[in-house]
């Protein structure tokens, strides 16, 4: 038996399939994962993703200690509430885990890690900590809901708590707000607009079963992982990991170069592998043939190999596969290659992620 | 609880086989199968005039999840297959027995049953996995 959400009997009362994923027992659907998936982007979903894990580092030090452990630099949170996308390296540049780091005032941050690392992330964070004027705390107590769509936001407007609805209303794009013991953030893993919500373990049930009585569908694992694939969104474990730098996990964008002082964990082996001519590409898939991609399929170009998929399946919003794909230089300039399914070379077409985002389709199909 | 009709024949890999009478049987996935699997998004089949042993893999249904194979259940030749799956796979989903059959074999041997499971002997099978 896996660890258990507080929502853990509210998903089995609503016949969800349970599934073992990073630790936990978690919902992988409902009954259909599509029909969860258009939910999200045609209206609004809700996620229970309490299993992922918020830490709080506080103290004199955690900006500094932060701009050490994280290769995008928390010096660009210039006001508290707002909130950055990193990946954490080790000293040889793979990627030990990616996170998002809201800053909530000077001295307090909040790293949110995967579930499946987070035992691994906080030894990593504590064993670097040492020079450093900080506490790491995991926020054990929070549970963590997302609810994404369309019309999540304004169906979620009136179970907020009144001491932070308005600012939480009057968020922008990766900003967050606090109050009553609450973090409200405008972020999400499913290309639609929407919340994610930390909140008192004890009140999860009332902000699930009110959302749910507003007409918000209950979204498992399942529609997550399809929803940030058509977002071209990268999962850890599956599209970089300890033996991947975020170069060639076209995590690039990601890297804070500048100031050049800024001695980050995994800097120096980055910076010798930033040039290298033969750096993978990470390009996006939409396979034109028949079949459904895969991770691990190879990647073809001609006859050689070309590189791998590491995330790929049936995106519903395009009724087409599409994958993300970790290819050679002149597989991506080429701008069709095939993948072989089954032992048959499929042709794929290589675009540029997303395929989807706020409910349109972004390339042509 | 999953559907388990009483008028077929099964097999461990979780396909159906119903006994057509004329020397044909046809062939689909249960509605346990379809359960487990989740919402079904592609059917490659198998073609028509292709002979295969019992339990040679002939045709793979892939959902959300995963590609599965399917296995012939009995020796044959396919004679038939339900290409209406190509453009709504999801009809496995939804009618796994009727509008969702996958393909027809017309049989090598005499016996439509050979080396199946019964309908209990299958509901045996679904217990021992949940």
């Amino acid at each position: 038996m896996g660890s258990r959400t507080p929502l853990y009997d509210a998903h089995v009362a609503l016949g969800a399939k349970i599934v073992p994923f990073g630790g936990w027992d978690m919902p992988l659907h409902y009954g259909s994962q599509l029909d969860e998936h258009h939910a999200v982007r045609r209206h609004a979903g809700v996620f229970d993703v309490s299993h992922m894990q918020p830490v709080d580092v506080t103290g004199a030090a955690a900006k500094p200690y932060l701009q050490y452990l994280l290769a995008n630099d928390v010096n660009k949170l210039q006001a508290p509430g707002r909130a950055l996308y990193s990946c954490m390296l080790n000293e040889h540049a793979g990627v030990v885990d990616d996170l998002i780091c809201y800053y909530l005032e000077p001295g307090r941050y909040r790293p949110v890690v995967n579930a499946a690392t987070a035992d691994k992330d906080l030894a990593w964070m504590h064993d670097k900590a040492s020079k450093f004027d900080v506490s790491i705390k995991r926020r054990d107590d929070l549970a963590m809901l997302a609810v994404q769509g369309p019309a999540a936001r304004s169906l979620a407007e009136p179970l907020l708590p009144a001491a932070v609805r308005a600012a939480a209303m009057a968020l922008t794009p990766f900003h967050a707000a606090e109050g009553d013991g609450w973090l409200i953030g405008r972020t999400g893993y499913t290309g639609e607009d929407g919340f994610e919500i930390m909140l008192p373990a004890a009140q999860a049930g009332m902000l699930w079963q009110g959302l749910l009585d507003a007409g918000v569908a209950p979204c498992g694992l399942g529609a997550r992982d399809t929803l940030r694939l058509e977002a071209g969104m990268n999962l850890y474990g599956q599209d970089m990991d300890e033996a991947t730098d975020p170069l060639a996990a076209g995590l690039g964008w990601t890297i804070a170069w500048q100031p050049p002082e800024r001695n980050f964990l995994g800097r120096k082996a980055l910076q010798a592998r930033r040039d290298a001519p033969d750096l993978p590409h990470c390009v996006g898939l939409l396979l034109e043939g028949r079949g459904v991609l895969r991770a691990h399929q190879q990647v073809l170009l001609g006859d050689s190999p070309a590189g791998e998929v590491t995330s790929g399946g049936f995106a519903p919003t395009l009724e087409r596969s599409i994958a993300l794909a970790r290819v050679t230089p002149a597989a991506a300039a080429a701008g069709h290659v095939a993948v072989d399914i089954r032992g048959k070379p499929i042709p794929a077409r290589v675009v540029k992620p997303p395929f989807v985002r706020n409910g349109q389709p972004k390339l042509e199909l | 609880m999953s559907n388990i009709p009483a008028d077929l024949n099964y097999t461990e890999s979780h396909e159906w086989v119903r006994d057509n009478g004329d020397g044909t049987v046809t062939v689909g996935i249960t509605d346990h199968a379809q359960e487990a699997l989740g919402d079904l998004v592609f059917v490659e089949l198998p073609e028509v005039g292709k002979s295969f042993a019992a339990k040679d893999a002939c045709a793979v249904v892939e959902s959300v999840k995963a590609a599965s194979d399917i296995y012939a259940p009995v020796a044959g030749e396919v004679v038939a297959v339900n290409d209406a799956l190509d453009d709504a796979p999801e009809t496995l989903n939804a009618d796994p027995y009727g509008e969702g059959w996958i393909f027809q074999l017309k049989l090598v041997g005499d016996d439509p049953a050979a080396g199946l499971l019964d309908p209990d002997a299958y509901q045996r099978v679904v217990d021992d996995e949940a």
